[in-house]
């Protein structure tokens, strides 16, 4: 069955995030050859247009206000309304981002609608649309589907390849016209604390330090590690609970959950909290200096040994890699 | 302040997790306040010990549940409400539980309600917001801090590391994220108080609702576990030439850098 399908386009610095181009990948397999609509939504968007178009969108529209410069609940969910009743869509995907996990129920509810958060896989299967999604803290998966109203869901970043760019392409954004007001939550402030850079959620490789890392310092080869690989750092709770880092780089139950490529754990021993935000990366390497180590039972590729000496080991290594490369 | 907090009793993740008969196998499993829950319970206590006013604990579960609520009445909450759903819904979704806390709210003039922002066992954060939709109320996810000055509330929002202050005015529905506090545990004098304090028990009849009005609008067919992990290769020798082959592994055999 063909469905129309609305595709959020999420733009964060003036760029759009890559989980929305994973995004209309997922919404190309729920259109079952119907139309992928891009939306966007912002105070100046219309120039990100050809980015969704050249990810596989047929179709982009945009709502531009002053008062959606920022993301609020409010601002967005009229905007997004105004959007749904001119397009009429069967079937809705949007980023399981901070803004698409505050969205998503808002907007499903208004609809009265299902939704399916989180997904890391989406099939036809059966003449079903299957939605798989991790559940207990990664430790089982469900497989969903939708038996009530529209195909509403969002991705978890990292996890459905977006379609191949073809840069040629490109196309009108057309604007829906949307009244924009009655903004009850107002933000007086953003304080970045997030490091510059490479989002840890969406990152393809994450050098991640654990109490064994024992400073603040000690985090720096790690850090130098990772911009070799052009990957992010994050961190255990132990280490967030004995301050050698900001709780925005917490791993685990409690903090993010990462599926990147890559996954080097450096004196993290492989608690079941941490396990839990990160045993689903493609590729786990444990570096500790306890061989009995939890992490060990879970890594692919491990090294028994100091961090401080095989991290910098390591980050030359990659150097010459690249440099071959 | 007329504060509720919405719980959910959860499968202590920690445990280790079986299936049986296509589920997830609860026999002699641990179950727990949810742990984002709790946050919400010590935060409503301590916005009560400064303001007034009383904190509601409400669960949409089954009878076991009433141990969790419990819990909640000796950390310090004055009411406990347990909508019982074991004989009427089968297989909710968010959609379910949503409506049935919305359907109970809706006339209870709260000026602050918390929850957690999302429940370790499904993950899927939803139930706060349609909760606030649903009551016409403003919401704000994933709180690290809250201030309330009168009528108004200012609040600090983890977003992905970074944090926005935001300014809104009650009543509003806010739901926790880890850092907003430390969670007291219940002390002996509070676990006897506890005992005395009210738990209401309601059914769907109770609410004037019937099975049709929070059928499930999504379905679970199948439930998994991840495939066995094989046990990984530790690299054994001369740490330099382990580097050079942990280099060499990553880039020819996993292909990832």
């Amino acid at each position: 069955m063909a469905r129309k399908v609305l595709v959020l386009g999420e733009a964060r610095d003036g760029q759009l995030r890559n989980v929305s181009f994973e995004a209309i990948a997922a919404a190309k397999t729920v259109a079952e050859g119907g139309e992928v609509v891009g939306v966007l939504i912002g105070e100046s968007v219309n120039s990100l247009g050809n980015d969704l178009y050249q990810y596989g969108a047929d179709k982009v529209v945009a709502v531009e206000d002053a008062k959606l410069s920022q993301y609020t609940p409010d601002g967005y969910s009229q905007a997004l309304m105004a959007v749904i009743e001119q397009e009429n869509p069967e079937g809705i995907i949007f980023g399981h981002t901070s803004l698409g996990k505050d969205l998503a129920p808002k907007i499903a509810s208004k609809l009265g609608s299902g939704l399916i958060s989180d997904a890391v896989a989406v099939e036809e299967a059966g003449g079903n649309l299957v939605f798989t999604r991790p559940i207990y803290s990664g430790k089982a998966f469900e497989k969903k589907i939708v038996t009530d109203g529209l195909v509403f869901a969002t991705i978890r970043p990292n996890n459905i390849a977006p379609l191949e760019k073809d840069a040629g392409k490109s196309g009108e954004v057309s604007t829906v016209s949307a009244e924009i007001k009655d903004l009850r939550t107002i933000i007086k402030d953003v304080v970045r604390k997030a490091t510059e850079g490479v989002d840890l959620s969406e990152a393809k490789v994450v050098v991640a330090g654990g109490r064994g890392v024992k400073s603040e310092e000690g985090f720096e080869p790690l850090k130098e590690l990772a911009d070799v690989l052009g990957g992010a750092v994050g961190a255990s709770r132990g280490a967030c609970d004995a301050d050698y880092c900001d709780y925005s780089l917490q791993i685990g139950q409690t903090g993010k959950v990462v599926t990147p490529d890559l996954y080097i754990a450096a004196g993290i021993s492989g608690a079941i909290q941490h396990l839990a935000g990160m045993s689903n990366s493609k590729v786990i390497v444990a570096i500790n200096k306890d061989s009995e180590a939890n992490i060990f039972k879970v890594a692919d590729y491990g090294i028994v040994g100091d961090l401080f000496e095989v991290i910098p080991m390591l980050t030359e290594e990659f150097k010459k890699l690249k440099v071959n490369a | 302040m007329n504060i509720y907090v919405l719980m959910k009793r959860t499968f202590d993740t920690e445990e280790k997790i079986t299936i049986a008969n296509g589920k997830i196998n609860e026999d002699g499993a641990e179950f727990i306040i949810n742990p984002y829950d709790e946050y919400a319970i010590e935060e409503a206590i301590q916005v009560r010990d400064a303001q007034g006013g009383e904190v509601t604990v409400v669960s949409v579960g089954n009878e076991e549940t009433e141990k969790q609520l419990r819990t909640a009445l000796a950390m310090g909450a004055d009411k406990a409400v347990l909508i019982n759903i074991e004989d009427d819904v089968e297989d909710g979704d968010q959609f379910t539980t949503a409506k049935i806390l919305a359907e109970y709210l809706k006339d209870k003039e709260a000026d602050l309600i918390l929850g957690g922002n999302v429940a370790i066992d499904g993950g899927s954060g939803q139930v706060g917001p349609r909760v606030a939709e649903q009551l016409g109320m403003p919401y704000v996810t994933t709180i690290t801090k809250l201030e309330i000055n009168g009528t108004t509330a200012t609040i600090t929002r983890d977003v992905e590391g970074d944090s926005e202050v935001i300014e809104t005015s009650l009543p509003v529905l806010v739901t926790a994220q880890q850092g907003l506090n430390e969670p007291r545990y219940p002390s002996l004098p509070g676990i006897m108080k506890a005992k005395k304090k009210p738990l209401d028990e309601l059914e769907l009849d109770d609410l004037d609702l019937d099975e049709d009005d929070v059928e499930a609008k999504t379905k679970t067919i199948e439930i998994y576990l991840p495939p066995q992990k094989e046990a990984g290769k530790v690299l054994q020798g001369e740490l330099a030439d382990q580097v050079k082959e942990l280099v060499n592994l990553l880039h020819t055999e996993a292909k990832v850098v």
